[in-house]
């Protein structure tokens, strides 16, 4: 049983998808693998549209539910005019970016966490014979359109806060924001694969990813001068998600930066999320590697 | 003398019947219990998020009571307090969902919910028991040590008086039968909606928002304040947190949790009868 699960192991090693692309170089790979997630997404968008009323409930509930944070914040500056010296619409931007970023990673990339039940009952097995990159099909796993929810309540936070601050636009500033949110949603997504790697040695533990994910998260919504000094070293420096917005945003608003980084600091996102997300990739291919089935 | 015999047989019966339940819901208890007890990584796991958590929301709060002190009648280690015990009974609790209601409300989409009310239990009481089990396994294994994270790291306002500490773990009690009984509800709806998922998500804002897992209730402002410390979901955090630092008579508590649990638990003894009588369940 042990030899026949370390076969299954050792022939992912060369990943299906790779083996099909290995004919037409890379490229071809990761487009077979960009259409077979887009075929599964829709699969699973029409499974969704079987229960309409259950869908129209959980996207309007996926506004409302992320729009909670937000209430939770509101009901703050129902009693105070600024939170560690910032006003209300200073910290929807905060919000807004964190949202927004997270809400494409999630949308994208949110059923990754389903990993850990797949490698412990064994479902993973039927991904690997299947000839389209695990990732790929792991990835749209139960795709939920219902997760665009978060994103449209994120968007209308940041137009609101964008439309009552008084920023004055620069070239730069207008040019960083869509740099910060595909940055900033690449980062996200990094850490939904980088979590999903590590649910192959944790398996039940999936939810400590959480505490990455929608932790990091919440903690962005917030400005950084609220944290603890360590809190925002480790996330700038071990988990960068401080440049999803804490970084970017403090060169748009004008504000000191964390940790007094240097001001082009909140134009290094996109290497950042690039080096991440070689990171993540090469985690997933170890943790694909060291893959044994359970062979039940 | 035949009457007497009669009386005392029907009551020897009826000692054995209730001795009987009892060990039958004591053993579904039991069993609720070690099924989570089984999982240890995943216990681990959520530790260590809700402690992530805990750490998060405690720097958030103490910047709000710094703008603030003394807001909503807490003073900054009051509101430390609260955090953590949030976090000690977020899974207890089940605040946002997550405990037994999901398995029933696939057995009532599969169709497998008739098997289980054809068994010589109350399907009501069976699930009661089996997610008492789970919250007191919660509450120790993944509860407990958040707590003393917190209070160690940082300033809080604990009581010395054991009586608080017996009050206060009596209304976590009460708690769990009150966050059962409207999970119980959300989980019958499935009779008539069939997929849950929108249902429990109403649930989990429902219950993030009201039961103070966002903001302790005693800071809303106004007439929404006031409604939303009279509902069922104020009994789940906000009662056990008040009764913990003193803010508020345990007897007043117990009244508001003991008149929700048995309003919730009758309302879902009527929805179960006619979801039974009612709804054909689905076949295949």
């Amino acid at each position: 049983m042990a030899e026949a699960g370390g076969r299954v192991g050792g022939r992912t090693g060369e990943g299906p998808g790779e083996g099909a692309g290995g004919r037409s170089g890379r490229r071809s790979g990761l487009a077979q693998g960009m259409r077979a997630y887009g075929l599964i997404a829709g699969m699973w968008i029409r499974s969704t549209m079987v229960y309409r009323t259950s869908f129209v409930l959980t996207t309007i509930g996926g506004v409302v539910v992320t729009g909670l944070d937000f209430v939770g914040i509101a009901l703050m500056f129902s009693h105070v005019d600024v939170l560690a010296g910032h006003a209300l619409a200073e910290v929807a931007f905060l919000y807004g970016l964190s949202i927004v970023s997270f809400g494409i990673a999630d949308l994208t990339l949110g059923s990754m966490d389903r990993l850990g039940r797949r490698v412990r009952d064994g479902t993973l097995d039927t991904l690997l014979v299947r000839p389209v990159p695990v990732l790929a099909q792991v990835a749209a796993d139960r795709f939920a359109l219902r997760r665009v929810g978060r994103l449209l309540q994120g968007l209308l936070v940041l137009g609101w806060a964008v439309a009552s601050l008084d920023i004055v636009w620069t070239a730069p500033k207008l040019l960083l924001m869509p740099v910060t949110v595909v940055s900033g949603a690449a980062i996200f997504c990094a850490v939904f694969v980088g979590g999903a790697a590590f649910q192959f040695v944790a398996q039940d533990a999936s939810e400590v990813q959480n505490a990455f994910t929608y932790g990091g998260q919440t903690m962005l919504q917030y400005p950084p001068v609220v944290f603890a000094q360590e809190l925002v070293r480790g996330m700038t420096f071990v988990l960068p998600l401080a440049f999803v917005n804490w970084v970017p945003a403090s060169y748009v608003l004008g504000r000191p930066y964390p940790l007094d980084l240097p001001q082009w600091a909140a134009f290094m996102a996109p290497p950042v999320a690039a080096v991440c997300c070689v990171l993540a990739g090469l985690a997933w291919r170890a943790g694909l590697r060291s893959y044994r089935s359970t062979g039940s | 003398m035949g009457g007497g015999s009669a009386r005392s047989s029907a009551r020897s019966s009826v000692r054995a019947s209730v001795r009987s339940s009892v060990r039958l819901y004591g053993a579904v208890a039991a069993g609720g219990f070690r099924r989570y007890a089984t999982y240890r990584a995943a216990t681990a796991a959520g530790v260590f998020t809700n402690t992530v958590f805990g750490l998060i929301l405690v720097y958030t709060y103490l910047a709000l009571w710094n703008e603030r002190p003394d807001l909503g009648g807490y003073g900054q280690a009051q509101a430390v307090t609260y955090v953590w015990l949030g976090q000690a009974l977020y899974a207890t609790l089940a605040i946002q969902g997550g405990g037994f209601e999901i398995e029933l409300m696939e057995r009532i989409r599969t169709g497998a919910v008739a098997i289980d009310l054809y068994r010589p239990a109350d399907l009501q009481g069976w699930w009661l028991a089996q997610d008492l089990g789970r919250s007191v396994f919660q509450l120790l294994g993944r509860g407990v040590i958040p707590f003393l994270f917190g209070v160690t790291l940082f300033p809080v306002a604990l009581p010395d008086d054991p009586l608080t500490w017996a009050a206060f773990l009596t209304t976590v009690l009460l708690a769990m039968v009150v966050s059962y009984a409207i999970r119980y509800l959300v989980a019958l709806s499935a009779f008539w909606l069939m997929d849950g998922t929108g249902a429990m998500q109403m649930l989990m804002i429902v219950g993030m928002l009201c039961s103070g897992m966002v903001l302790p209730l005693n800071v809303f402002p106004g007439a929404f304040g006031e409604v939303v410390r009279m509902l069922p979901w104020a009994a789940l955090l906000q009662g056990p947190a008040d009764v913990l630092m003193g803010e508020t008579s345990a007897l007043r508590v117990f009244a508001l949790q003991g008149a929700w649990a048995v309003t919730l638990l009758v309302a879902g003894r009527l929805l179960q009868s006619a979801a039974t009588r009612r709804v054909v369940v689905q076949g295949g």
